[in-house]
């Protein structure tokens, strides 16, 4: 999928690259405490629960539910049509494991908190962006 | 209980140059304005003045007019000498160079500390400088805290706020009506100051019916770009002998426990004030029943409720129905609130403007906007993942 409006997008680096080319395999992927199995986002060099260091690179579902969100209509980047969705996003793998995205696919109206919702990449150079669209399934 | 760092420190004197949309006049001019009228009314020359902090400091990567001028320009403009000095961003949000200059003057670094808060982002963005958080910029590339949310076009605290007001709405029921039961206040409390940007009455038909923003945020849930410059001196105790009493800083809260990001924040219903209002009120024998004026961040209207919520002035999830009217709000109710206009009529002096009015509230010369004769203030600013509050006292 590509679009024609300007977004602003990440810089990639060796600690996020899992990250934001986890979906040209069309994968959404965190990195993951080898130890006590949690999921950790924004990447770190250790687990903020047990604090080790031995972390991976580990796909989820892509599955999750919509913790909160907005529907912004003001323009504040011309070449993007409004109104848009931003939400925070929660993975179904764990509660704690929460991403600001968009909500595409469907009226804006339609959006609402408890939202079942599935992970969709969207690609600019040599980022993939995760995006999320209602989850019929 | 704590009474060494707070008590040691007074505001002795409190200053704000011409607040205006477009005064064309530099930031440096306006703080130079501010600083000499609070010096003045602390009863001081520029030489006693041994300190000097500002948030955020000169800071060139900052959006155009938001962070005025940098410590030493100040300094050297008025060729202080200090004994300590400071700027920055990181610390308990616009409040931190007050709370610093506190613990400066306890530590014995400095007896009279010069702290201001200068924007002139009206200015900046009516001069088309404004290019949104990175917008507009050569590079498109995003790095650090903003790369998680700057690529999904949420390039403004109104749609980061937003997304918590919305999800209070959903567990409370706070209704859009309760968030201009508090742009309305603040817009008819705006008619008793002759320096508010807006001061013509708001009606709730006007607030409903305004251009949404970001759900469910409209145009009067949002704060006003404005130039300005407001200073206070902070003060040992023992050193202030300005003519107007000096005002005890009772308490201080400083605190952040939940993760520091405006994405990660555990609850989405409440924020970083959470932790700053709870340690304030550890620090005090007064409660919130003690409290006679409130001036909460008013940035965007929720940003309120979340305060008077943390604060305790209403429990969790009942801020809706403890505006809800205006009555209790009111300059005759029980907690007048922000009685200037606060940063959504009055102008978005940055946190500061709440703080000069909690002076202004507390020697009793507000005029058409005096809220009787209060004795204690609480004064918070911030919102997302930055937050501090003072507790001020006659
Ligand atoms: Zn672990």
């Amino acid at each position: 999928m590509t679009e024609t409006e300007f977004r602003l997008i990440p810089e990639v680096t060796p600690e996020t690259e899992h990250f934001w080319r986890g979906g040209a395999n069309g994968e959404l992927v965190f990195l993951h405490c080898e130890s006590c199995r949690n999921y950790i986002h924004p990447p770190s060099p250790v687990c903020p629960v047990c604090l080790s260091c031995e972390l991976s690179p580990e796909p989820v579902s892509g599955r999750g539910t919509v913790a909160t969100f907005t529907i912004n209509h003001q323009p504040w980047n011309p070449s993007v049509p409004v109104p848009y969705v931003i939400a925070l996003v929660e993975i179904d793998e764990q509660a704690s494991l929460r991403l600001m995205t968009n909500i595409v696919g469907c009226d804006p109206e339609e959006v609402h908190v408890g939202m079942r919702v599935r992970v969709r990449f969207t690609q600019h150079d040599d980022v993939y962006l995760p995006l999320f669209e209602p989850d019929e399934s | 209980m704590n009474d060494s760092i707070e008590r040691s420190a007074v505001i002795s004197g409190i200053g704000q140059s011409a607040i205006g949309r477009r005064l064309n006049r530099s930031d440096l001019d306006l703080t130079v304005e501010a600083s000499l009228e609070a010096i003045g009314d602390a009863g001081l020359t520029r030489d006693d003045i041994d300190g000097i902090a500002s948030y955020p400091g000169g800071g060139g990567a900052l959006p155009p007019g938001f962070s005025g001028p940098g410590t030493p320009e100040v300094q050297d403009a008025l060729r202080l000498k200090v004994g300590w000095h400071m700027g920055g961003l990181e610390g308990p949000a616009q409040l931190a160079p007050v709370i610093n200059a506190c613990l400066a003057v306890a530590a014995g670094l400095a007896n009279h500390v010069l702290v201001y808060r200068t924007v002139t982002e009206a200015t900046a963005q009516g001069s088309g400088r404004r290019g949104g958080m990175g917008l507009g910029a050569q590079d498109r590339r995003v790095r650090g805290i903003f790369q998680w949310m700057l690529p999904y076009h949420a390039y403004s605290a109104a749609n980061w706020v937003a997304l918590y007001a919305q999800r209070h709405m959903h567990e409370f029921g706070t209704t859009r009506e309760q968030l201009g039961a508090i742009a309305i206040n603040a817009r008819r409390n705006a008619a008793g100051n002759p320096k508010a940007i807006f001061r013509e009455p708001l009606t709730m038909e006007e607030y409903l019916n305004a251009r949404m923003i970001t759900t469910p945020f409209g145009l009067y849930d949002c704060d006003v770009p404005c130039d300005g410059s407001t200073a206070v001196i902070v003060s040992r105790a023992e050193r202030a002998e300005g003519a107007s009493p000096p005002l005890r800083v009772n308490a201080v809260g400083t605190a952040i426990r939940g993760r520091p990001t405006w994405d990660q924040w555990e609850d989405l219903t409440t924020m970083a004030m959470r932790d700053a209002a709870a340690q304030l009120w550890s620090r005090t024998e007064l409660t919130p029943a003690d409290v006679d004026v409130a001036e909460l961040y008013d940035g965007f209207s929720w940003l309120t409720l979340a305060w008077l919520e943390a604060l305790g002035f209403a429990a969790k999830g009942e801020g809706g129905p403890f505006v809800e009217g205006g009555k209790r709000i009111a300059l005759d109710g029980e907690l007048p609130l922000n009685t200037s206009g606060g940063q959504l009529s009055a102008g978005r002096l940055h946190g500061f403007g709440l703080l000069h009015e909690a002076c202004v509230q507390l020697r009793g010369i507000g005029g058409d906007r005096q809220a009787g004769a209060p004795e204690v203030a609480v004064v918070a600013a911030g919102g997302g993942p930055i937050a501090g509050c003072l507790l001020l006292t006659r």
